[in-house]
C-alpha cells in the first residue's frame, strides 16, 4: 500500500495541491533512494526455497536425454522439473503460444530454459543444475535473417519468415521517374538490450485452495496471469498476480520470465519459491531490441520536396515470436518518417533464426525505422546541398496530411514548431578543449586528448510514433475509486492494475484523484489481478488509459456523493460541487461537510475506459485507420569526435517534444531525458554482440550503457498542444524521445567526420576506419 | 571475487586481509626515492595521496571502475589477477616497480618484468601473498592514457604509460590490453632514450630531485582538490596548437615512437576491439603522451611560473 498525502508536504495545503499539472513527488521516490523499497528480487517468505534455471549452452540442438537423478539426490534439493512436469499448456507467448515453458526435445536459442530446480539454498540449486545430465545433439544454427526471410529454412517455424508487412501508397515507379534526384543507402542496427538494473525475479507462494500467488515484476499483470494459468492448468481465479517492485522494464518485462517456473516449483513442493536471475542470466532471460537491416531509397525534386520513399526493413526476431509480428508492423507504419510523401512502398520482414529472441523494447520497431529514414534524410540533404533541418521543415507532416497507411493525421502535429525551436536554439560554445576538465573531452577520464584530433559535429533527427495499441485492438483500462471518511476528512483509494515500472503511474493516479475529488489523501493499494485489467505499461499508453479510467471512476463517485447531498439538502445536485471535505454551492459557499454526509459509509465505483476504435490495415496494401494518436519529438545532437582515436563525447542533446499536457512536468522531463540517453547508448556503445547465435558480452562489463559522465546537458522544450481525444489533452511521452536521439547522434558523427557510418552503434574503429590497415 | 560472481571459481574458503594493520598505507623508503604501497591501499587513496609521487599511477587509478570500486580495489589486487587489462600494470612496467611477496617461509622481491607470465598468470607461487608494491618516486614527467568506448567505468581497449626518468636518464613504457600480458615497448624506449640523449643534462630540472616531505605536503593539498581538477597551464601547452615548445621532438620522431610502441603490442580481436584498432590507438596514445611529457619537461626547465608553483609537472597531470 502506498499512501500519498499532500498534508505531509510543506506548503501544499490548498485545494487539489499536487494535482494534475504539478510536479508532485513520487510516493516511491524516498524508499527507492534510501534503499527501503521492495523490488521483486527482495521478496521473501519464511521457509522459502530457491529456484534456479538450467539453460541450453547451444543455440540449436536436439535433446536426446535428460537425466535428473544425480541432481535430485543432492542434499537440499527439493525437486527438479522438466517439460514433462508442466501441468497445463507446455507452450506460452504474448501474442501466440509458441515458446516452450521448458524445452521439448530441442533447443532453439542459447539460454533456452531446459529444467528448473528448487533447493533450500541458491548455491545448492545452482550445483544441482550442474548435475543434470543433458545429452545434446549440437546442430548448425540458422542465424542469418536474410536467409530466413525466404521462408525456406528447415528447422525454423514457418520456414523462418514470421511476417511480411506491405504498405503501398501512390505509385513509386512513376514517382521515381519524376524525381530530380534520388538517394539510396543501407543502414544497419545492432541488438540493443533493455539493460534494466532490476533483474527478473519473483516469489511464488502456494495457497490453500490449490492455487498460487505470484509476486513479480512485470509490465502487464493480466496478460501474465492468463499465460501462467494456462500453463499451470489452473482456472484464472486460482492464480493471483501481485505487482512487486519493478527495477526497470523498457519492454523487456512484457514476456514471461520466472513466472511459470516459480509457480511450478511452488506447487510441486508446497513451499514458497524465490527466483532471482543474476546479471549474466538476465541477458538470456529477456527479449532484446530487434537488430535491423534497412534499405532506404528517397526521391525528391530539386527544391527538396520528397516525391517518394521506398523502404525494405528486416528485423530479426530470433527463436520465438514474442511480439515480432507487431514490432515489424509498427516499424513499417513509421518507416517513411514524420514527412508528407505521396508515394510510398514499404516492405517489412520479421524473421525467425536461432539468435536470442527479440520483442518489445521502447519505441517498438519505430526506433529502427526512424534511424534508417533519418539517416537517409541527411544523405538526401547532402545530395541536394540543403541544410538537413531545412529539408525536414520543408517536408514535415502536418495536421490533415495523409500517412502511408492512408490514415489522415488528426490531432495536433506541431512538427514545424518542434523543428523551429531546435533551429533557433543557440549552439553550445566551442570551449577551449585544453582548458576543460578531461571529463568533458572524448575519452573522458582516460586522459587521451588535450584537444588533439577533436572535431565537432551537429546532427538533427525527427521522430514520429503511434501512441497506444494500434490495428483494431479493443484496449481497455479499469480503475476503482473509493471515498470514505477518516479523521473527519475524505480519503480516496485508487485501485488500478496499471504497472508502475518506474514511469510514475502511481504518482499520476494520486494526482488525478486530487484534481477530480479535491481530496488531500490518496491511498494506492497493491496492484494485483483482483481488479479488472489495465493493459500493459507499454506503447506509451498507460498515462492516457489510466487517466481515462481514474477520471471516469472519480466522476461516478462524485456524482453519487452529490446525489446523496441533493437528497440530504433538498437542492438539485447540479447546483453543488464537491470540493474535498466540503459540499459547496456554485458560489463556493459551504453547504455540508462530506464527513457528515457519508458518516461511516463509503462510495465506490469502477470505470472502464476505452480509447477511440481503430482498425487493422489490409494485408495487401497496408491501408487502414490503425492508430489512436501520434506523438512527435526531435533532437539536435552536438558531438566532439577524436578523429584519430574514434572516441566520442556527446556535448549536448537538445530536444523538443509535444506531450499534449505535462501531467507531472518533472516526470515528463525524466522520461525525455531517459529516452534520450537510451538512444545515446544505442548510438555509440550499446550492442549485444552475437556470433553464431551466441551472446559474447552478457555482462555490464562488456555490454556498456551510458554513465553520468557520458550524459550531456539536455536543453528541452516541452510543447503542450492539447490532444482532442485524451483525458486532460495528454499524449504519450515515454517512447518518442527514444526514436530521434540515436539518428541525431549518428548524423552529428557523420557531420563531424564526413564518413557514411552505415551501422549503429558506431564503434571507435568505425570512426577511424580510414586510418586502419 | 569476479570469478566467484560468475560461477567460475568455488574456493573452499576466503580470507579477508583488509583489516591487517599497516597493509592499507604507503610510505617512502630509500631516502624518499621509492614509494612502498601496501597491498591493501585503495585506488582512492592512491588518487588522493600519490598524485605527486606517482602521477601516472594516480592517473591510472582514476580510470579504475566506479568510485565504489576504487574504494575497494588495490594495485596488489590488479597484480594478483594479472589481467592484461589491469589498469595499474602499464604504469608499474613504465616505472620499473617491484612486487614484495611473502609466504609462511620466505619473502622475496619480484621485478615487474618477471611478474606477468601469461594471461591472468603471474610469478606468484600458490602459497605467496603480495605484501606491497615498490615504485620509484617520479623523477620526471609521467603519463597514463586509456582507451575505452565509454567515457568512464570501462575496461581498457588499450592503455599506455610513459615515464621519463630524468634523473636516471631512462625511458619507461607500459602497454595494457594489447597482448597476453602487459607489455614493455623496449625498442621504443631505446629509440627515445637516444633521441633525448642531449636533453637529459638539465641540472636545474627540479624533477630530478628526489621527492621528500615537501611533496608529501603537496599531496595533502591534492586531497582537497580531488577528484579531478581542470588541466593546468602546464598541460595546456601540450595542445597541438601550443607553439614553440623547445623540447618537442620532430613530428617524425614522435610518430616513430608511436609506431614502435604499436609494434611491441601483440593484440587480438575481441568484444572490446579489434587488433588493428588497438595497434593504431596505441601509436596515437604513445605519440600524444610523449608530446605532453616533453611539454611538461620543458615547462619544468623554465623559470617557475605562477601557474605551476609546485614545480612538479607530474602533479599537474594528476
Amino acid at each position: 500500500m502506498t499512501v500519498t498525502d499532500t498534508a505531509t508536504r510543506p506548503g501544499t495545503s490548498s485545494r487539489a495541491a499536487d494535482g494534475v499539472g504539478a510536479s508532485a513527488a513520487r510516493p516511491d521516490g524516498v524508499p527507492k533512494t534510501d534503499g527501503s523499497f521492495i523490488y521483486s528480487s527482495d521478496e521473501h517468505h519464511d521457509g522459502s526455497l530457491w529456484g534456479v534455471t538450467l539453460r541450453s549452452p547451444h543455440p540449436r540442438a536436439r535433446i536426446q536425454r535428460i537425466d535428473t537423478s544425480q541432481a535430485e539426490g543432492l542434499d537440499g534439493v527439493r525437486c527438479v522439473l522438466t517439460q514433462r512436469d508442466v501441468p497445463g499448456s507446455k507452450i506460452f507467448g504474448m501474442m501466440v503460444y509458441d515458446q516452450p515453458v521448458l524445452a521439448i526435445d530441442e533447443v532453439r536459442y542459447q539460454g533456452e530454459p531446459v529444467a528448473v530446480v528448487a533447493a533450500t539454498h541458491p548455491e545448492i540449486a545452482r550445483r544441482a543444475c550442474q548435475l543434470i545430465v543433458v545429452d545434446y545433439e549440437d546442430l548448425v544454427p540458422n542465424t542469418d535473417p536474410e536467409v530466413s526471410l525466404t521462408g525456406q529454412v528447415d528447422g525454423l517455424p514457418e520456414g523462418g519468415l514470421a511476417r511480411h508487412v506491405r504498405i503501398r501508397h501512390g505509385d513509386v515507379a512513376s514517382a521515381r521517374a519524376a524525381s530530380d534526384i534520388t538517394v539510396a543507402g543501407r543502414y544497419e542496427m545492432g541488438t540493443q538490450d533493455p539493460a534494466f538494473l532490476g533483474p527478473e525475479s519473483g516469489l511464488a507462494v502456494p495457497v490453500g485452495d490449490g492455487g498460487v500467488e505470484l509476486y513479480v515484476s512485470t509490465q502487464d499483470l493480466h496478460r501474465d496471469q492468463r499465460q501462467v494459468a494456462d500453463c499451470l492448468g489452473l482456472p484464472l481465479d486460482k492464480v493471483r498476480l501481485v505487482l512487486s517492485g519493478v527495477g526497470g522494464a523498457f519492454g523487456g518485462k512484457e514476456d514471461l520470465n520466472v513466472h511459470i517456473h516459480a509457480c511450478m516449483l511452488a506447487l510441486r513442493t508446497g513451499r514458497p519459491v524465490r527466483m532471482v536471475y543474476n546479471r549474466e542470466e538476465s541477458f538470456f532471460g529477456h527479449v532484446h531490441r530487434h537488430p535491423a537491416i534497412a534499405d532506404v531509397e528517397l526521391g525528391a525534386t530539386r527544391s527538396g520536396q520528397l516525391v517518394f520513399t521506398k523502404v525494405r526493413l528486416v528485423l530479426d526476431g530470433g527463436a520465438y515470436t514474442s511480439t515480432s509480428q507487431v514490432v515489424i508492423a509498427n516499424g513499417c507504419y513509421f518507416a517513411a518518417g514524420a514527412y508528407h510523401v505521396a508515394n510510398v512502398e514499404i516492405d517489412g520482414f520479421a524473421t525467425y533464426t536461432n539468435n536470442p529472441p527479440c520483442g518489445a523494447m521502447r519505441g517498438f520497431g519505430a526506433v529502427q525505422s526512424c534511424y534508417a529514414i533519418e539517416s537517409a534524410m541527411d544523405r538526401l540533404a547532402a545530395a541536394l546541398g540543403m541544410h538537413p533541418l531545412e529539408l525536414r521543415m520543408r517536408n514535415a507532416i502536418g495536421e490533415g496530411d495523409t500517412l502511408p497507411t492512408g490514415q489522415p493525421v488528426d490531432g495536433p502535429a506541431p512538427v514545424q514548431e518542434i523543428l523551429a525551436w531546435l533551429r533557433d536554439l543557440p549552439l553550445p560554445e566551442q570551449s577551449d578543449p585544453g582548458a576543460e576538465d578531461m571529463r568533458a573531452r572524448p575519452g573522458g577520464v582516460g586522459n587521451v586528448t588535450r584537444g588533439e584530433g577533436i572535431r565537432r559535429g551537429v546532427g538533427y533527427a525527427l521522430g514520429m510514433k503511434a501512441i497506444g495499441f494500434s490495428g483494431g485492438k479493443d484496449d481497455t483500462c479499469t480503475a476503482r475509486v473509493t471515498v470514505w471518511i477518516r479523521g473527519g476528512e475524505p480519503v480516496a483509494e485508487v485501485y488500478c492494475a496499471a504497472p508502475e515500472i518506474g514511469q510514475g503511474i502511481v504518482t499520476l493516479e494520486a494526482q488525478i484523484a486530487r484534481t477530480e475529488l479535491g481530496v488531500r489523501t490518496v491511498e494506492l493499494p497493491d496492484k494485483d489481478t483482483g481488479v479488472a485489467e489495465s493493459g500493459a505499461s507499454s506503447a506509451s499508453r498507460q498515462s492516457w488509459m489510466t487517466a481515462g479510467a481514474v477520471v471516469g471512476a472519480c466522476g461516478l463517485v462524485r456524482d453519487e456523493i452529490l446525489a446523496r447531498a441533493a437528497a440530504a439538502l433538498g437542492r438539485p445536485a447540479a447546483e453543488m460541487v464537491l470540493d474535498g471535505a466540503e459540499i459547496r454551492d456554485r458560489g463556493g459557499w459551504p453547504l455540508m461537510p462530506v464527513a457528515e454526509l457519508l458518516g461511516p459509509e463509503s462510495v465506490s465505483h469502477a470505470y472502464t475506459y476505452r480509447h477511440r476504435p481503430t482498425e487493422p490495415v489490409d494485408p495487401e496494401r497496408g491501408q487502414g485507420n490503425a492508430h489512436v494518436a501520434f506523438a512527435y519529438a526531435a533532437h539536435r545532437a552536438v558531438v566532439d569526435v577524436d578523429v584519430e582515436l574514434g572516441l566520442v563525447r556527446v556535448v549536448e542533446m537538445a530536444t523538443a517534444q509535444d506531450v499534449g499536457k505535462a501531467m507531472n512536468p518533472v516526470a515528463v522531463e525524466g522520461q525525455i531525458e531517459g529516452g534520450t540517453v537510451q538512444g545515446l547508448g544505442l548510438a555509440v556503445m550499446e550492442e549485444l554482440q552475437i556470433d553464431g547465435g551466441r551472446i559474447r558480452n552478457p555482462s555490464f562489463t562488456d555490454y556498456l550503457i551510458p554513465t553520468m559522465l557520458d550524459v550531456p546537458p539536455m536543453p528541452m522544450k516541452i510543447f503542450e498542444f492539447p490532444h482532442p481525444d485524451s483525458p486532460y489533452g495528454l499524449n504519450g511521452v515515454g517512447e518518442p524521445p527514444n526514436l530521434s536521439s540515436t539518428p541525431a547522434i549518428l548524423n552529428a558523427l557523420r557531420d563531424a567526420t564526413g564518413l557514411e557510418l552505415p551501422r549503429a552503434p558506431v564503434r571507435p574503429s568505425d570512426l577511424v576506419s580510414e586510418l586502419l590497415p | 571475487m569476479v570469478d566467484i560472481n560468475f560461477g567460475r571459481a568455488r574456493p573452499g574458503g576466503l580470507l579477508d586481509l583488509s583489516r591487517v594493520e599497516g597493509l592499507d598505507s604507503w610510505e617512502l623508503i630509500d631516502g624518499g626515492r621509492t614509494v612502498r604501497i601496501g597491498a591493501g591501499a585503495s585506488f582512492t587513496r592512491i588518487i588522493d595521496e600519490l598524485g605527486s609521487l606517482c602521477p601516472a599511477l594516480a592517473q591510472a587509478a582514476r580510470t579504475v571502475g566506479s568510485p565504489q570500486i576504487r574504494n575497494r580495489g588495490t594495485v596488489a589486487g590488479n597484480l594478483a589477477t594479472a589481467s592484461p587489462a589491469g589498469d595499474a600494470h602499464p604504469v608499474l612496467l613504465a616505472c620499473w616497480a617491484q612486487v614484495e611477496v611473502e609466504s609462511a617461509h620466505a619473502a622475496r622481491l619480484i621485478d615487474i618484468d618477471d611478474f606477468f607470465v601469461g594471461p591472468k598468470r603471474s610469478a606468484l607461487a600458490p602459497d605467496e601473498l603480495i605484501r606491497a608494491v615498490r615504485i620509484p618516486a617520479a623523477a620526471g614527467p609521467q603519463q597514463f592514457a586509456k582507451i575505452g568506448p565509454r567515457n568512464a567505468m570501462v575496461i581498457a581497449t588499450a592503455s599506455f604509460a610513459l615515464n621519463l626518468d630524468v634523473a636516471g636518464q631512462r625511458v619507461g613504457t607500459g602497454i595494457g590490453s594489447a597482448g597476453p600480458t602487459p607489455l614493455r615497448a623496449q625498442a621504443a624506449e631505446q629509440m627515445l632514450e637516444e633521441a633525448l640523449a642531449d636533453r637529459w643534462d638539465a641540472p636545474e630540472a627540479e624533477l630530478a630531485r628526489p621527492l621528500g616531505p615537501a611533496a608529501r605536503e603537496h599531496s595533502e593539498q591534492e586531497r582537497a582538490n580531488c577528484p579531478e581538477r581542470p588541466v593546468s597551464a602546464a598541460n595546456k601547452s601540450g595542445n597541438d596548437s601550443g607553439a614553440d615548445i623547445p623540447s618537442r621532438l620532430s613530428e617524425g620522431a614522435a610518430r616513430q615512437f608511436g609506431a614502435l610502441v604499436a609494434e611491441a603490442a601483440s593484440p587480438i580481436d575481441d568484444v572490446r576491439g579489434s587488433a588493428a584498432y588497438r595497434r593504431h590507438a596505441l601509436s596515437v596514445l604513445a605519440r600524444r603522451t610523449l608530446n605532453w611529457a616533453l611539454a611538461d619537461l620543458s615547462e619544468a626547465e623554465r623559470p617557475v611560473s605562477g601557474a605551476n608553483k609546485s614545480g612538479n609537472p607530474g602533479g599537474a597531470a594528476a
